[in-house]
């Protein structure tokens, strides 16, 4: 058992940053893939599991009586202060996660040695999941206007791209190729999203290498044709994500953006979201603001207002809101672009379509959305996590900022999503831990590379899995609701304590109510079987009961909340892969100590598996808060 | 007076009346003497606005042509807009509105009119007495005794006519401290800590002034509330500088060497006019919606709202963590003793004793620690956000309570029998009301008004299960623990319930709200349902057997 570890350092003490609880004491291991740390003073046995990919910096901090401090921030958040009894300690745990935690070579990525006891057949039907060709059908596509084409089946037009890409059918191969030399990096424009009622579609490229004055026939006669494919409009618009500062810089460059002159009826429009530094440096500032040692309310504001996070995060929402509007209201279609197309296009494209289409607010289309729009069309999962040991000014909070626009929509629109927060943060945390070959590498062709559809498992069938504890218990239905239309005002944007306090649970509301309506949906599905097996026993009814007429219109609402009636694929039907040894050791790498109730059940790494017998339940009750003040 | 005189014009036709996320309606607008009532009078869908001229804070009008505009700002923050066709009638009304808005006596406000339409299960006058306190406490311990010293309000004009004293100190006694304290406030009992016999007292400022005077017998009553061997915490609501300050003035605090068994913690709430000032900047930066995201946050930041919230929140945790982990018994007070002093004493309670956080329990709460402690209602409510008045008096400490309740509901969701509308609703009675409940400034007061005769209880209307199913959190199980909330900045919330109610629509919340409450209440069903079932089967295995033994 032990000699599994790399390391193991006893007398090793956890400070809690948020109470002055005594601190933890207990011994610290290091595995392959975790930090594992177990309180042995605490009565019950608690642990604190840190996978190395979440480790996003460990530093020394200068010597105090009790020890050698080391400070762990992970990229989900968890901040994690030991104190280490012996500077060798302290120094050989240090230089070991620094090795551990920035991995060179992507094989030696979590996913490759992941091994969840799952047989062959079916860890192929789970990256079969998520079909993006069926959410084109259920778009409509193809039809007379637009068509798959494989043009790009060699990466010929784009490296970055995937195989398969949706254009209009009026722009022929000439015409692709042609734009696609006009595009930075080739990354011509192709559809996201169409809006079926209208047929308004949200189209997406990157900047056209516009320079001062060249243009490109070929990119013209694709924007003709997009516009075109919706002949309910006279007009369409043309997006430029970026402050128009930036994007005029860029034509110094040959880049830039479309001169309306050239274009036949485009409107031209500057959306200013900051480029992924600034966002990189506000998410920096806003952390900073999170683990202040007691803040007054004013440091804390003041905080929040200068790392101006909430102000990047209105700047994606009001894009979105923009994109559906112009799609919904106006009936144009829309082409998006920033740069690349890759960063601020995927979030704007993504939440816009979030707001159009009620399947992406179910489970399995929100899967399909973050397939599509994000690893599909390339965004950098790799660079902009910092996988690997790496550029570190590539890296940037630009899928967090998304996450986090979903979240702020979830708070207006409590009952239109099928899954909860918690679905949110399992996904986020997962895009970091590199456990699952979904995020791997920066595109489809890098994926391919890398043969993470052989050697890897994807995320979304361990999710499914879950759904249970991953669902909305308020969610009213595939029909309840159509579009979205959020308020943008700034009061209407909160800070999310969940994602950026996550891991300090004292300042959470001590009493879940999404715990306390989850339990009643299990709850009422036992009260059912209840009742319809008595039912079943008496050999007559006396008629119903009192009650029983609200329960029938009820159960007819519930069956409606099949989100499929709409839909031409049986999504729900389809079961998720049934998988051998339940949910994986990733469950509770992601969790932090606190959360590890919800991990009693699941099987962990066999090596490991002495330790997780004796987990515990822990922090279940008000009487073991404490108050926090002076 | 009669109100006819101040209502030139009663009534305007061709009114349309403007509000925030609802078409404008065109309707005819009535004035009488307590209220402004709007009619659609359209026959598919009338629709009518009542409105208390009490709730009216502020009012402005403007021309355009003949065309009159009249902005009304109400005390529960809403703002609507009338526009009254002929400048004759808009400024006869707009003057009527000021009038009756700005009554100068007590009597002739609405409670004293408010015929209730509404069958009297319970007078909620004599909902919460002292005597049924007392009793409760005398099942507990016997060391405490009901004083009616005060019963003409001759000792303390600002105390009950019965308060609860240690049984060791004489009327004599307390005759004395009154000399010592601010108001004559002398420390009564607040609140008693069951688990462990520790206590809560209150009052006001003692009288010490620069000569450092002394009260033996002041010194006696809080010493009567020590264990043998204990120490016991004064929380002066003040900070170290004020209340060094107050001296001057012939206040201050206890000093060690008189109080020796004590220790003092200065925790400064602020109050009066800092407090409104906060309450119109809040107000002002929810309803600007041109700010961006920086100006919002700065406006937030600059209004010191939750900064008041953290701080009057945190003294409260201090208090019930000084009664329930140091098993110490604790003093409140400020200057007056009747403001920042009952947000900690009430919020300690709500923290402490689970029985605070039930409906009837709030209510008595309510009752014991802000009406018949002497929270100077009339005055601190007169105005709210939109008032230019700056009275010193006016202050928005209720509302403050309200919201820290709030924060600590929405932290513990399911540890309280009543939801947010319950707070909103005192909220709103508090600053208008057509109950006498909220009227004048204490007891003394109210006994002069006979509002106990004239006027209709507050809690009359509220426990009738009608409006009671209104207030009822369905997330509700009783928790018989101390409830700590977290007052770190994260943890606390701008109330978006009451500041950002009329800035945006509610219908998403509504429906979560409404669809939590089904979810729970299908369940409930069920459960009666399985329950039935079940008790079907054991009746019918019950006559098989008797059948079979026939």
């Amino acid at each position: 058992f032990y000699t599994l570890f790399v390391l193991q350092v006893e007398n090793v003490k956890l400070l809690d940053r948020y109470t002055n609880r005594k601190a933890a004491n207990g011994t610290l291991y290091l595995t392959a893939t975790h930090l594992i740390y177990v309180d042995a003073s605490a009565e019950v046995r608690k642990e604190t599991w840190i996978l190395h990919h979440h480790i996003a910096t460990i530093e020394k901090l200068p010597l105090t009586t009790a020890g050698y401090p080391l400070l762990i921030h992970c990229k989900n958040f968890h901040v994690a202060h030991f104190v280490i009894g012996q500077e060798r300690d302290c120094h050989e745990v240090y230089t070991s996660l620094l090795k551990l935690s920035q991995p060179v070579k992507p094989e030696e990525l979590y996913a490759f040695s992941y091994n969840p006891k799952m047989s062959k057949e079916n860890r192929e039907i789970g990256w079969k999941l998520i079909d993006l060709k069926v959410d084109y059908q259920r778009m409509g596509i193809p039809n007379g206007y637009w068509e798959i084409t494989d043009l790009n089946k060699d990466y010929e037009v784009c490296n970055t791209y995937p195989p398969e890409i949706v254009v209009p059918r009026a722009a022929n191969k000439a015409v692709v190729i042609g734009s696609s030399r006009f595009r930075s990096r080739g990354r011509i424009p192709v559809l996201s999203y169409l809006y079926k009622e209208n047929n308004a579609a949200i189209c997406r490229c990157s900047q056209p290498l516009s320079g001062f004055s060249a243009r490109c026939l070929e990119d013209e006669q694709m924007l003709q044709a997009i516009r075109e494919a919706n002949p309910g409009s006279s007009f369409m618009y043309v997006v430029d994500t970026r402050p128009k500062l930036n994007a005029m810089a860029n034509r110094a460059a040959g880049k830039g953006y479309e001169n309306e002159d050239n274009y036949d009826n485009i409107r031209f429009k500057f959306i200013g979201i900051e480029n992924i530094h600034v966002m990189r440096n506000s998410l920096q500032k806003l952390l900073e603001v999170c683990e202040m040692k007691s803040p007054s309310m004013s440091d804390f504001l003041t905080g929040l207002e200068n790392s101006g996070w909430l102000r990047h995060i209105k700047a994606v929402m009001d894009a979105g809101v923009f994109l559906a509007k112009a799609v919904k209201d106006e009936k144009a279609s829309v082409l998006v672009h920033c740069s690349d197309g890759w960063d601020r296009t995927a979030q704007v494209c993504s939440l816009a379509s979030l707001l159009l289409d009620p399947f992406y607010r179910t489970f399995k289309g929100f899967m399909v959305l973050i397939e599509k729009e994000w690893i599909a069309m390339g965004h950098k999962f790799s660079h902009r996590c910092g996988h690997l040991d790496g550029d570190p000014k590539e890296v940037s909070p630009v899928f967090t900022q998304f996450v986090e626009c979903v979240w702020q929509l979830m708070q207006q629109f409590p009952c239109t999503f099928e899954f909860n927060e918690r679905f949110l943060l399992e996904i986020h945390d997962h895009v970091y831990s590199c456990q699952f070959g979904n995020f791997l590498g920066t595109c489809h062709k890098e994926r391919e590379d890398l043969k993470i559809f052989e050697k890897t498992h994807s995320l979304w069938p361990f999710l499914l899995q879950k759904k249970q504890e991953l669902r909305n218990p308020l969610y009213r239905g595939f029909t309840a609701y159509k579009e979205l239309q959020p308020n943008t005002l700034p009061f209407s944007f909160q800070f999310w304590c969940g994602m950026y306090n996550r891991f300090d649970k004292g300042m959470h509301p001590k009493q879940c109510v999404l715990d306390h309506l989850l339990s009643c949906m299990s709850q009422k599905m036992k009260l059912e079987d209840n009742a319809s097996e008595l039912e079943n026993k008496l050999p007559f009814l006396d008629g119903p009961l009192p009650s029983e007429a609200c329960f029938l219109s009820k159960v007819g609402r519930a069956a409606s909340k099949t989100p499929m009636l709409n839909t031409p694929q049986d999504y729900e039907g389809e079961p998720p892969p049934v998988l051998s040894n339940g949910a994986s050791a990733g469950d509770i790498d992601v969790r932090s100590d606190v959360d590890q109730k919800h991990n009693e059940n699941l099987s962990h790494h066999q090596d490991l598996r002495d330790l997780n017998d004796t987990i515990d339940v822990l922090d279940s009750e008000a009487k073991d808060g404490k108050p926090q003040h002076h | 007076m009669e109100f006819a005189e101040l209502i030139k014009t009663p009534r305007a036709d061709n009114v349309v009346l403007h509000r925030p996320f609802y078409l404008a309606v065109e309707g005819t607008l009535c004035l009488t003497g307590h209220h402004l009532i709007f009619s659609s009078r359209r026959q598919d869908n009338a629709e009518e606005l009542w409105l208390l001229h009490s709730n009216i804070d502020s009012i402005e009008k403007r021309f355009v042509g003949s065309l009159g505009t009249i902005v009304i700002k109400c005390k529960d923050l809403r703002i609507i807009q009338l526009d009254i066709p002929g400048m004759e009638e808009c400024l006869n009304i707009a003057s009527s509105i000021e009038a009756l808005s700005t009554l100068d006596s007590v009597t002739l406000m609405y409670p004293f009119f408010y015929r209730p339409m509404f069958e009297i299960v319970e007078d909620g006058w004599r909902s919460f007495l002292p005597d049924q306190e007392f009793e409760l406490l005398s099942s507990v311990t016997d060391e405490w005794r009901l004083s009616c010293i005060n019963k003409e309000f001759s000792v303390c004009p600002s105390y009950p006519p019965v308060v609860i004293v240690p049984k060791s100190i004489d009327d004599e006694a307390l005759r004395k401290v009154a000399m010592f304290r601010h108001g004559s406030r002398f420390p009564v009992l607040s609140y008693y800590h069951k688990k462990n016999g520790m206590v809560m007292m209150r009052s006001s400022q003692p009288l010490t002034g620069t000569n450092g005077r002394r009260c033996k017998e002041d010194e006696r009553l809080i010493n009567a509330t020590l264990r043998p061997g204990k120490r016991g915490y004064i929380i002066d609501t003040r900070s170290l500088n004020v209340a060094q300050q107050a001296r001057a003035k012939g206040g201050g605090f206890e000093q060690e060497v008189h109080y020796p068994q004590w220790r003092r913690i200065h925790k400064c709430i602020e109050r009066f006019n800092i407090l409104q000032e906060s309450l119109i900047k809040l107000v002002e930066a929810c309803n600007d919606q041109s700010h961006n995201m920086d100006r919002w946050l700065s406006k937030l930041e600059a209004s010191n709202w939750l900064t008041h919230i953290k701080e009057i929140l945190t003294a409260a945790c201090l208090a019930a963590q000084c009664i329930d982990r140091e098993g110490a018994s604790v003093l409140v007070h400020g200057t007056e003793g009747t403001d920042s002093t009952l947000q900690v004493t009430s919020l300690a309670q709500i923290i402490l004793d689970p029985r605070c956080r039930t409906i009837r329990g709030f209510e008595s709460l309510v009752v014991r620690e802000w009406l018949q402690a002497g929270h100077p209602f009339q005055q601190r409510c007169a105005q709210s956000a939109y008032s230019n008045s700056k009275q010193k008096w006016e202050a928005p400490v209720f509302l403050l309570f309200l919201d820290c309740v709030w924060q600590i509901l929405r932290q513990f969701p399911c540890s309280f029998e009543f939801n947010e509308q319950f707070l909103i609703m005192l909220f709103e009675h508090a600053y208008a009301s057509q109950f006498g409940t909220f009227l004048g400034n204490n007891e003394n007061e109210r006994a002069k008004l006979k509002l106990l005769q004239k006027t209709m209880s507050l809690w009359s209307w509220v426990n009738r299960s009608e409006e009671l199913s209104k207030f009822q959190n369905p997330l509700f199980e009783a928790n018989s623990l101390v409830i700590w909330p977290s007052v770190a900045p994260q943890s606390l919330q701008l109330w978006e319930g009451v500041f950002l109610r009329w800035n945006r629509p509610s219908k998403f919340l509504d429906e979560a709200h409404e669809e939590m409450i089904n979810i729970i209440k299908y369940n409930k069903e069920l459960q009666a349902k399985v329950n039935a079932l079940r008790r079907q089967l054991a009746e019918m295995e019950t006559d098989d057997r008797m059948q079979e033994n026939l």
